[in-house]
C-alpha cells in the first residue's frame, strides 16, 4: 500500500501535529484552526483517541491495567481506523481541511518505546494517508515536565508507562517513558520528513511560523477557500 | 527447550523460549462443525492425560463483547473490522494461549488468524495488509482444515437457521438478498481459505463425512503428530473414547 509514504489523491487537505505530552502542540493547532476559520476557511477537527467504538474497552483496560502494549497498539489503531473512515476520509474527499491532533506518528513512536517492532507498527497503519503537512513540535522533557505539572495535577499510568515497570515514581516513570518517545520522535522526524519545530520558543514565535507553513500547504494546488 | 515460532513480526517483547505445549488450530468456515469436532476432540485428549485449553475467536476478555456489541450496529469497516479481531486474538495469545503453551498445554484453537484474513480479503482489504497485521501471532503446530463446498453448506446452514446478516456478508453489498449474498460471500470465503492450503500447510479434512468420520481423521492425525514429536499415546485408552461429546452430569 505504501500510502503514508505518497502523497494522496484526496481534494482536501490534512495539516497535523505530533509531539509528546506538553509540547505544546494542541495549543498550537487551536491557534492555527482560529486562524483559518478567520480566513473563510471551515477546518475539521479530530483528535487522537476519541472514536466511540472502542472507547468503553480502551477506558476499562487503562482502568484495570491490563492492557498489554500489543493490545494497547491495537486498540488505538482500531480508533484511528474508525476516525479514519468516518471523520477524516470524508471532509478530505469533500475537498475540505482537517486538523489532527497527533497522527499515526504518535503510535510509531509511543507502542515502539512500549516494546511493539518498529516495523510492524508502521505495517499496520499503512492504510493512513499521508498528512500535506505533518508539524513535530520537539521540546526537551524537562520543559515538558514542567508545563504538564504547572498545568494539571495528574499524570496518568499509560502516558508514564507505569505498565511497564519502569520505575514506581510516576514522575520518574514519566520521564524515562517520555525520554523513550523522544527518541522514537527523533528517527519518524527525519524518516517521513515532519515540519519540526522548536517548541521551546514563545507561543507567538511558533504560531506565526505555524501559520506560514500553513499557508504554503494550503497554497499548493488550491485557488479558493473551503 | 522450544522456541516460539511467529508468524512474521513478534512483538520484541514478547517471549521466544520455552514453549513446551503444541498450538493446534482447527479451521473451517460457518457452519462446517468445527467447534462440536474441537470439543470432542479436547475430550478425547483430556482422556490421555493432556491438559488442553480450548480458545475459540472473539472470546477476548478485553474485547469479546465490544465485538459482538460492534456488530449490532453498523459503523464495522473493513478496517476496524480486521483490528478489532486483532486485538481479541492479541489479548487471548497473551494471557491465555501463551502461558498455557509455556506450561506444557495442547492449546486447541477453534479459528485462528486464517478466518480473519480470509474476511478480512473478502471485505476488500489488502492481504498483505493482513498478513502484516497478524504477524504477531504465534505460528500454529499444526492446522486442521475441515472443508466444505459452499453447496454442502447451505443446507447445513439452513437448517440450523443461521444464515445471518454477518455470515452472509451483507455489510459489503455481495447480493441482492440474504441467500444471494450468502452464496457469493462464502464461496470468496472458501476460495481464500483454499488459497492458503500449501502457504500455510493445512492438513485438509473433506467436511461432507459424518462428525463420527471427521473426528476419526482428525484423532488419527493429531495422534500421529503427537507421537512423531515424542508424546506418549496409551494406544488402548484412546480407542475407547466413544466419537461423540460426552456430556458431564451437573450435580
Amino acid at each position: 500500500m505504501d500510502n503514508l509514504t505518497q502523497p494522496h489523491d484526496y481534494p482536501g487537505k490534512l495539516i497535523i501535529v505530533e509531539g509528546i505530552d506538553g509540547s505544546g502542540k494542541s495549543t498550537q493547532l487551536m491557534l492555527a484552526m482560529r486562524y483559518l476559520q478567520a480566513r473563510g476557511f471551515n477546518p475539521f477537527f479530530t483528535e487522537w483517541n476519541s472514536a466511540d467504538l472502542v472507547r468503553t474497552v480502551t477506558k476499562k483496560g487503562k482502568k484495570k491495567m491490563s492492557l498489554t502494549p500489543m493490545t494497547f497498539s491495537l486498540l488505538h489503531a482500531t480508533d484511528f481506523a474508525h476516525r479514519l473512515v468516518h471523520n477524516i476520509l470524508p471532509p478530505l474527499k469533500a475537498g475540505m481541511t482537517v486538523l489532527a491532533d497527533r497522527y499515526v506518528y504518535t503510535a510509531f513512536a509511543r507502542d515502539v518505546a512500549r516494546g511493539c517492532d518498529r516495523t510492524w507498527v508502521r505495517k499496520v497503519y499503512d492504510f493512513a494517508p499521508r498528512p500535506d503537512l505533518a508539524m513535530y513540535f520537539n521540546v526537551p522533557i524537562e520543559v515538558s515536565i514542567a508545563r504538564l505539572l504547572s498545568g494539571r495535577a495528574k499524570i496518568k499510568d499509560y502516558e508514564a508507562g507505569m505498565d511497564l515497570n519502569l520505575s514506581p515514581n510516576i514522575v520518574e516513570s514519566f520521564k524515562i517513558f517520555q525520554g523513550r518517545i523522544l527518541n522514537e520522535y527523533q528517527t519518524i522526524a527525519g524518516e517521513y520528513g515532519l515540519h519540526e519545530i522548536d517548541a521551546t520558543q514563545s507561543i507567538g514565535e511558533q504560531q506565526r511560523y505555524v501559520r506560514q507553513v500553513v499557508d504554503e500547504a494550503l497554497a499548493r494546488h488550491r485557488t479558493t477557500a473551503v | 527447550m522450544r522456541d516460539f515460532k511467529y508468524l512474521g513480526h513478534a512483538m520484541p517483547y514478547l517471549p521466544r523460549e520455552g514453549c513446551e505445549g503444541r498450538l493446534i488450530v482447527i479451521e473451517g468456515t460457518d457452519g462446517c462443525g468445527r467447534s462440536t469436532q474441537a470439543s470432542m476432540l479436547k475430550q478425547w485428549l483430556e482422556v490421555q492425560g493432556f491438559a488442553v485449553l480450548e480458545t475459540g475467536w472473539t472470546r477476548s476478555k478485553l474485547v469479546g463483547q465490544a465485538i459482538t456489541d460492534a456488530k449490532q450496529g453498523h459503523s464495522l469497516h473493513r478496517l476496524t473490522y480486521s483490528l478489532m479481531y486483532a486485538t481479541d486474538l492479541a489479548d487471548r495469545l497473551e494471557y491465555q494461549v501463551i502461558p498455557a503453551l509455556k506450561s506444557g498445554f495442547l492449546v486447541l484453537a477453534d479459528r485462528y488468524i486464517y478466518t480473519a484474513i480470509a474476511r478480512g480479503i473478502a471485505r476488500g482489504a489488502d492481504p498483505q495488509w493482513l498478513r502484516d497485521l497478524f504477524g504477531f501471532a504465534v505460528a500454529p503446530d499444526l492446522t486442521f482444515y475441515l472443508q466444505l463446498g459452499v453447496h454442502d453448506l447451505v443446507p447445513r446452514v439452513l437448517s440450523a437457521g443461521k444464515m445471518n446478516y454477518w455470515e452472509s456478508g451483507l455489510d459489503t453489498n455481495f447480493g441482492d438478498d440474504l441467500y444471494d449474498s450468502f452464496i457469493a460471500y462464502q464461496t470468496h470465503l472458501i476460495e481464500q481459505m483454499d488459497n492458503m492450503v500449501d502457504e500455510h500447510g493445512f492438513n485438509t479434512v473433506d467436511a461432507r463425512q459424518s462428525p463420527q468420520q471427521i473426528q476419526r481423521r482428525l484423532r488419527d492425525m493429531l495422534g500421529e503428530y503427537l507421537r512423531d514429536t515424542g508424546y506418549q499415546i496409551p494406544e488402548e485408552l484412546a480407542a475407547t473414547v466413544p466419537l461423540r461429546k460426552i456430556e458431564t452430569p451437573k450435580i
